[in-house]
């Protein structure tokens, strides 16, 4: 019979030293500490955003292009419609793109070099400061036109949503169990037939939760859009014009000496975080009903 | 959904996994999926297509590559390395050096470091480790909006909230007790390198926070649990259970952080002054490589200028890319063999 471990007979209730037990105290302090201090910020950005926006947003903001320094009134209208007008030639260029690569990395690149060489690269091309995609554009698009326009804002932004689309596509085509491709081929349906209807549609939530993510991402964008877009003091609907966004107009509004310009640019800001906020929360919501369970 | 069609209840709560699945469906649909004949040309057309998307990210990347390097050329034949370590601008009689940007660049990103490293590894531990389970969901929800929020709103804030707070009290509380450094002279304008630093140590705390809390997670709980039962205190299991473990893949998060601080551009913009001069004192203003390309760039003149431009583009690109290889690695390192995560 093995000998039995003798335990010392205080074992139990030794006591931690007071050192140790202050030192785990005051840890789980800094810990907290640290949480408070990362959430002021937050609740100061929100919190100044209702409190000097709020003011500022009526219908004139809302329908209206802006009046020349100096004048009171007028609004971002054509901000808000061109920063619309612009996602959605990114959107187009971007998430077909996007999800393309994504079905690629997972039905016919998984596990092979080549896969992975494209799966680092979308990594890489989402590490790429925004600034640096706006020159691409520049010069891939203003330069052939020409002139900055939609277009180039366009191209801009929908480079920066490919990486996010491919990842998140391939991460949730990944998710769909084997068995219903198998399912599929076993009744005869040709391998694009189940990877459209079958694996793609099964995983639909989880693919417009990365197309979300995307836009939420570039919906904010500043950076690439200063020389591709430009900026517009009218409207615009024409490919290759200056188109305005409403990042660019709170942007050029902030930095301007004009008491007028700030409190629209603090209402531009109010509009532009209630947009993302908002398809953020449509993806938290997508996110956790079925599919995703899984996933996060 | 066939049944539903006809008036089945729908059903609630949770759903199995394969939740809408088509696979589901009975026969009389698949019918309909099966193509008649022979699928061999639409396949192969298909493939081909996805393909083609695959190749057009390496190809977006093959063009900014080509992009950066064909419009720096110019600059790069008249400066060569000279480039980097010449601290002059001067756009009027075309001489170019972008040493104040580096500078300012990597100061304003250590500064951010500095500061984010410590709060991103406080929360992500209380997130983790210590806060009840009910406040868990919340928190970590509420630290990656930091994130969700645009640079420009970042900057904005900046503008009207931050530095007047910075001008008004942090500065001359700091070049008080700490000015006998040589850090905090001048007179305290608010905009400045300080203030940078400050705004993309915000920016960057989620980041960094929500890499430590993934490979935080990765440590296996059997870990924790035997620490504890060796008779540890919550923070020495923190400490020799998790940090220790997960410390490659902290390190990754730290410098995806540094990534995403040094290609910062509106932000930093907006509040670091935007004068190419090297200053000891964090209160004085300096420029970045970022903030040069955003605020020079549309009005760049001459050829020479826009191609110095983009040579400081390509320089930032080839240092970023490299930071975030490296944080990819070491994040890797820690969380291979846990299965994959959407960064929501």
């Amino acid at each position: 019979m093995p000998e039995p471990v003798m335990l010392p007979a205080d074992f139990a209730d030794a006591p931690i030293s007071i050192w140790r037990r202050g030192l785990n105290s005051l840890v789980t302090l800094a810990a907290i500490g640290a949480v408070v201090l990362v959430l002021l910020p937050l609740g100061a950005v929100f919190g100044y955003l209702i409190y000097r926006g709020i003011g500022s947003i009526n219908w004139a903001f809302l329908t209206q292009i802006p009046k020349p320094p100096g004048e009171a009134g007028g609004g971002m209208a054509n901000a808000i419609g061109g920063s619309v007008y612009i996602l959605l030639i990114a959107s187009i260029f971007g998430v077909p793109l996007g999800i393309g690569a994504g079905i690629y990395l997972s039905e016919y690149g998984r596990g092979t070099r080549f896969g992975n060489l494209i799966r680092f690269t979308a990594d890489v091309l989402n590490g790429v400061p925004s600034i640096i995609v706006g020159i691409v554009a520049y010069g891939l698009v203003v330069l052939t036109q020409g002139h900055f326009s939609a277009l180039a804002g366009g191209v801009a932004l929908a480079i920066m949503m490919v990486p996010t689309i491919t990842r998140t596509t391939e991460e949730m085509l990944l998710l769909v169990p084997q068995a219903v491709r198998e399912a599929a081929y076993g009744l005869g349906v040709s391998r694009w037939r189940t990877t459209l209807s079958i694996t793609l549609r099964t995983a639909t939530s989880g693919v417009i939760t990365g197309v979300m993510l995307a836009f939420a991402r570039v919906a904010g964008e500043t950076a690439p859009l200063l020389f591709t877009a430009f900026g517009n003091q009218y409207w615009n609907w024409k490919m290759s014009q200056p188109t305005a966004a409403l990042s660019l107009q709170i942007f050029t509004y902030a930095i301007s000496p004009f008491d007028e310009w700030h409190r629209q640019a603090w209402a531009g800001a109010l509009i532009l975080i209630v947009l993302i906020v908002a398809s953020v929360g449509a993806v938290r919501l997508v996110a956790n009903r079925g599919m995703l369970k899984g996933a996060n | 959904m066939a049944n539903r069609a006809l008036g089945a209840p729908r059903l609630t709560g949770p759903q199995p996994v394969p939740d809408e699945s088509v696979a589901g469906q009975s026969l009389a649909q698949a019918d309909t999926l099966i193509t008649a004949g022979d699928s061999r040309l639409a396949d192969r057309a298909f493939s081909l297509a996805m393909l083609t998307c695959a190749l057009s990210v390496i190809a977006i990347v093959g063009l900014i590559v080509y992009e950066l390097v064909t419009k720096s050329s110019l600059s790069w034949h008249a400066f060569g390395w000279k480039f980097f370590f010449r601290s002059e601008w001067d756009p009027v009689n075309d001489q170019y050096g972008a040493l104040p940007f580096v500078y300012g660049t990597l100061v304003s990103s250590a500064l951010a470091l500095l500061i984010a490293v410590p709060l991103a590894v406080g929360v992500a531990v209380y997130i983790t480790e210590m806060s009840p389970r009910w406040l868990r969901g919340a928190l970590a929800f509420t630290t990656e909006l930091l994130a969700a929020i645009p640079s420009v709103i970042y900057g904005l804030w900046a503008i009207f909230v931050l530095v007047p707070l910075l001008r008004q009290y942090l500065q001359p509380f700091l070049a008080r007790y700490l000015g006998w450094t040589g850090l905090f002279e001048g007179p305290p304008y608010g905009i400045g390198m300080l203030a940078a630093g400050i705004i993309l140590a915000i920016m960057v705390v989620p980041i960094i926070s929500s890499i430590t809390r993934e490979v935080m997670t990765a440590v296996p709980q059997q870990q924790r649990e035997a620490v504890l039962a060796l008779g540890a205190t919550r923070w020495e299991m923190i400490r020799t259970g998790v940090l220790r473990n997960a410390r490659a893949g902290i390190a990754g998060g730290v410098i995806l952080g540094l990534g995403r601080a040094l290609g910062e551009t509106m932000a930093v913009t907006m509040v670091i002054g935007n004068r190419p001069e090297i200053a000891k004192s964090l209160f004085a203003p300096g420029y970045t490589m970022a903030s040069v390309i955003a605020n020079e760039f549309s009005e760049a003149t001459g050829d020479v200028y826009l191609s110095a431009l983009v040579e400081v583009g390509l320089a930032l690109f080839i240092v970023t890319i490299i930071v975030n290889i490296l944080a990819q690695f070491l994040v890797w390192t820690v969380t291979r063999g846990t299965p994959a995560r959407t960064h929501a």
